[in-house]
């Protein structure tokens, strides 16, 4: 029957631990902004293009 | 009319009569394309290719300065970093709206080499920007941000505000935790697994017990605070049921635990903290962003110009002495009692008295703080130190407050009470039973009954319902304050129309008649931003020119027109009878004319269109529909009257303080209104009304302070959202009568003595989740007619 209670406290370490880590998420600020992160990582990494005229709608 | 139907390529907004065309693309008006402008020359025009006119109509931009930011201790204030050659600034910015906001303003720096980095925080409608503060100063950043039609609100004392509901959440996850883990080490009691293990039971006992202590003094703390608060107060909320239940829970499964008799409601206790608060979480997910919260604050002026001896300089308001000079605009507030040095001007107190008619004072006169400006800029003496206290306490707080409020107990109040008085006397009479049955047991059944009553899912059945309502009416363009809202929208049994902004497009199409020159047009708009006329604000915004030339002995004749000296030239701009022409009114516009030293020079036409769809709202409200008011003149009404048919009152030429009037009036007589209007010049009518609700082509910038925002193009659909108020009141009820049938079943159980923990952590769970499964489906079933509405 020890090894019950060994899981148990394995157990509930492991859950303690995710806990702290969603605490540590959330208080980072990691959900304040859900919408923006979703949209810049499609937004393309252009530099500077002078040659660029115009509108390009597409 | 000879209106085609032409978005403007940067808002998407109808182009009426200033249509505009460059690079072949049209636009609804100058600001519009000049915003394109600046995106085209800076290769920005990706911007129009994440969304579809995304920008946000420049048409009514106000002509903002921001020269008082680079003041030192308001730049203090404002910076969250300062150094030599690295400073970062955070702007709460309302326009921000679409994936096209946050790529122009997240590329900045392609703008301006000064800028370093910007991030945008979508969420809460802030853009943090790094910048070097040797290459770029804070003023011209924010004047870059309103170039380019985003133009940050400064407000001194929230911009290091936390984020108000992280501790919420974290209040949420705890007790999930705790939840969680209790369940799952209550589950071999109930089960009967280690009947043979008492050190087992033991053990899973006090481990249970450790986790419920943070569940309850942690995540349960605010019931406990509220509950004691409403005792305070004299005055049963739900809170209290909720309380004593928690209380009683806590306290019996300790006895229980430590006097080693059973296991304990603990895992019951946990659910119910979590599911509380489930319903706390989903209640406060309103819609922070919209700036419901814009109070009296909002409009304290920051700085101030001072006369520094040789030069005019920005200061903060707070630090002004006695004799101090300082020059006040037009439009601006007074920020502290002062003499007036020159000239002679309007002050209108309508913030401080409620009056809106402007005060005439002339040189000499003393002018109290709070009061506005209307006219050309004045110099003033300070007589007395103004502090932020006094200027709240001399704003008159009841203007910006709604009566109602106070004074309305909210239904779920009502069957909290109901429900804590019956709860007390079953648990008497239970107790007097017990008493001479089997006076051992009296105790824990007392407990018992306590426990089982704790109206959990009464608690959760007026956010979800009203949550979920709230989110439905969002998704349609009805965005409302809070849930409170929905419960006096379902009483309102007239309803009160304001006509310009509101019944008629918020974008008039004003054009000149006539012949004036550039500059004079330029002293028409000095002149008529005197005034605070609609139809004088309306001119004001549509003349681009600009004048530095004061304005002398202006006066403002109600009903008639204004009049004043520019430039040494004598103007008249109203009525053709006050101007001298002898034209005759046509029927279908409103005219305003204008002449310069008595010689008619033409008129300014406004015209108004209706929007679409009103006649049948009209028709749809029936008898609910009381008046439309309008602060023009008569000259609409017959226009008016075809859509308005004969018992609904028309009033004409009102003033903000006759609009609230009217509405009073009809309180006054036992109606419960609710008005419509644009919050410009109704915001009084507005706050007095049961329900005051904006009507706005551009949710984004406009931030009244009202109960809720309408979406023009859904103001047709206005009667569908009444209806459905009413649906969510009702269903509500059979969501309280649900609640009632759980909690008579387990009240049966805990009266009789037989309240087992696992009947308790069976019927506990199973109440809370029947009731928000079924005000979250009827409030879907009830508003599945509106989602055909969107096509309209």
């Amino acid at each position: 029957m020890e090894i019950i209670i060994l899981l148990i406290a394995i157990s509930l370490t492991i859950a303690v631990f995710f806990l702290g880590a969603f605490i540590w998420n959330m208080k980072s600020g990691q959900y304040d902004d859900t919408y923006g992160p979703s949209v810049r990582m499609l937004f393309e990494d252009k530099k500077k293009d002078s040659s660029k005229d115009g509108v390009s709608l597409k | 009319m000879v209106e085609t139907e032409v978005a403007c390529f940067h808002c998407g907004q109808e182009c009426g009569a200033d249509l505009v065309i460059t690079d072949e693309k049209r636009f609804c008006c100058q600001g519009c394309k000049m915003v394109y402008e600046i995106l085209n020359e800076n290769n920005l025009c990706e911007y129009y290719s994440y969304t579809k006119a995304p920008g946000v109509s420049q048409r009514f931009v106000a002509d903002e300065t921001y020269a008082f930011l680079d003041e030192t201790t308001i730049r203090k204030k404002l910076l969250a970093f300062d150094s030599d050659s690295y400073s970062t600034v955070q702007f709460f910015v309302p326009a921000i709206h679409c994936i096209s906001c946050i790529w122009l303003l997240e590329n900045l720096q392609r703008l301006d080499v000064g800028v370093l980095k910007s991030e945008v925080n979508f969420s809460r409608k802030q853009v943090t920007i790094s910048f070097n503060p040797a290459l770029l100063s804070l003023s011209k950043i924010a004047a870059l941000l309103a170039s380019l039609g985003y133009a940050p609100t400064i407000r001194l004392e929230t911009q290091d505000k936390p984020a108000t509901d992280r501790s919420l959440v974290l209040k949420l996850a705890i007790a999930g935790f705790c939840f969680g883990n209790i369940m799952l080490l209550s589950f071999p009691e109930y089960l009967g697994l280690d009947g043979s293990d008492p050190v087992l039971k033991a053990l899973f006992s006090f481990l249970n017990f450790a986790l419920a202590i943070p569940a309850v003094i942690y995540s349960g703390q605010d019931y406990f605070r509220n509950a004691w608060k409403s005792f305070q107060q004299k005055q049963i909320n739900i809170d209290v049921p909720i309380a004593v239940g928690l209380a009683a829970l806590f306290l019996r499964s300790s006895y229980d635990i430590f006097s080693n008799t059973g296991p304990g409601y603990l895992d019951s206790l946990s659910g119910l903290v979590f599911f509380l608060l489930i319903g706390r979480w989903f209640q406060s997910k309103t819609y922070e962003s919209l700036a419901f919260d814009r109070d009296y604050k909002s409009y304290f002026p920051l700085a101030i110009q001072k006369w520094m001896g040789s030069d005019w300089a920005p200061v903060i308001v707070y630090e002004l002495q006695p004799s101090d000079r300082i020059r006040v605009r037009h439009q601006e507030i007074i920020p502290a009692d002062s003499r007036l040095l020159n000239g002679e001007t309007f002050v209108d107190y309508s913030f401080v008295t409620g009056e809106s008619k402007p005060v005439k004072v002339a040189k000499g006169d003393l002018v109290y703080a709070g009061g506005r400006l209307l006219g050309q800029p004045v110099e003033l003496e300070v007589e007395k130190k103004t502090s932020q206290s006094h200027l709240t306490s001399l704003w008159n707080n009841e203007i910006f407050q709604k009566a109602e409020e106070s004074g309305y107990k909210k239904i779920i109040d009502r069957a909290a009470r109901a429900f804590t008085w019956a709860v007390m006397a079953l648990a008497v009479l239970t107790a007097v039973y017990w008493y001479f049955f089997n006076p051992a047991q009296m105790w824990l059944v007392i407990t018992s009954v306590l426990m089982v009553a704790c109206p959990c899912a009464l608690a959760l059945a007026a956010p979800f319902t009203y949550g979920n309502m709230l989110r439905i009416f969002g998704k349609h363009g009805f965005y409302l304050k809070n849930a409170d809202v929905i419960e006096r929208l379902a009483q309102v049994d007239a309803v009160v129309f304001d006509k310009t902004g509101t019944i008629t497009h918020g974008a008039s199409h004003v054009k000149f008649v006539g012949v004036l020159e550039e500059d004079e047009l330029a002293w028409v708009k000095q002149l008529t931003s005197s005034s605070s006329h609609p139809l004088s604000k309306l001119i004001s915004q549509s003349i681009r020119s600009h004048s530095t030339d004061p304005v002398s002995d202006f006066y403002e004749l109600t009903g008639k027109g204004i009049g004043g000296n520019v430039n040494g030239y004598n103007l008249k701009i109203g009525s053709s009878s006050f101007v001298g022409s002898i034209e005759q009114k046509a029927a279908s516009s409103t005219r305003v004319f204008v002449s310069i030293d008595q010689e008619v020079r033409g008129y300014f036409n406004v015209e108004t269109s209706i929007r679409s769809n009103i006649k049948e709202l009209v028709a749809s409200l029936g008898q609910k529909c009381v008046a439309l008011l309008s602060g023009d003149q008569k000259s609409e009404e017959q226009r008016m009257r075809e859509v308005f048919p004969l018992p609904i009152d028309l009033r004409f030429n009102l003033d903000p303080h006759d609009k609230m009037n009217y509405v009073s009036d009809l309180q006054r007589q036992g109606r419960r209104v609710v008005m419509l209007g644009d919050g410009l010049n109704d915001s009084g009518a507005l706050k007095q009304s049961q329900v005051g609700i904006a009507v706005t082509d551009d949710t984004g910038i406009f931030t009244p302070a009202c109960d809720g925002i309408l979406q023009g193009s859904q103001l047709a659909h206005f009667n569908s959202f009444l209806r459905l108020s009413k649906s969510a009141t009702q269903i509500l009820k059979v969501a309280f009568g649900i609640s009632f049938f759980y909690n008579i079943i387990a009240l049966s159980f805990a009266v009789s003595g037989n309240l087992s923990p696992l009947i308790a952590a069976i019927l506990m769970p199973i109440s809370s989740v029947s009731v928000v499964g079924f005000s979250t489906m009827a409030v879907n079933w009830a508003s599945r007619g509106l989602n055909h509405l969107k096509d309209h």
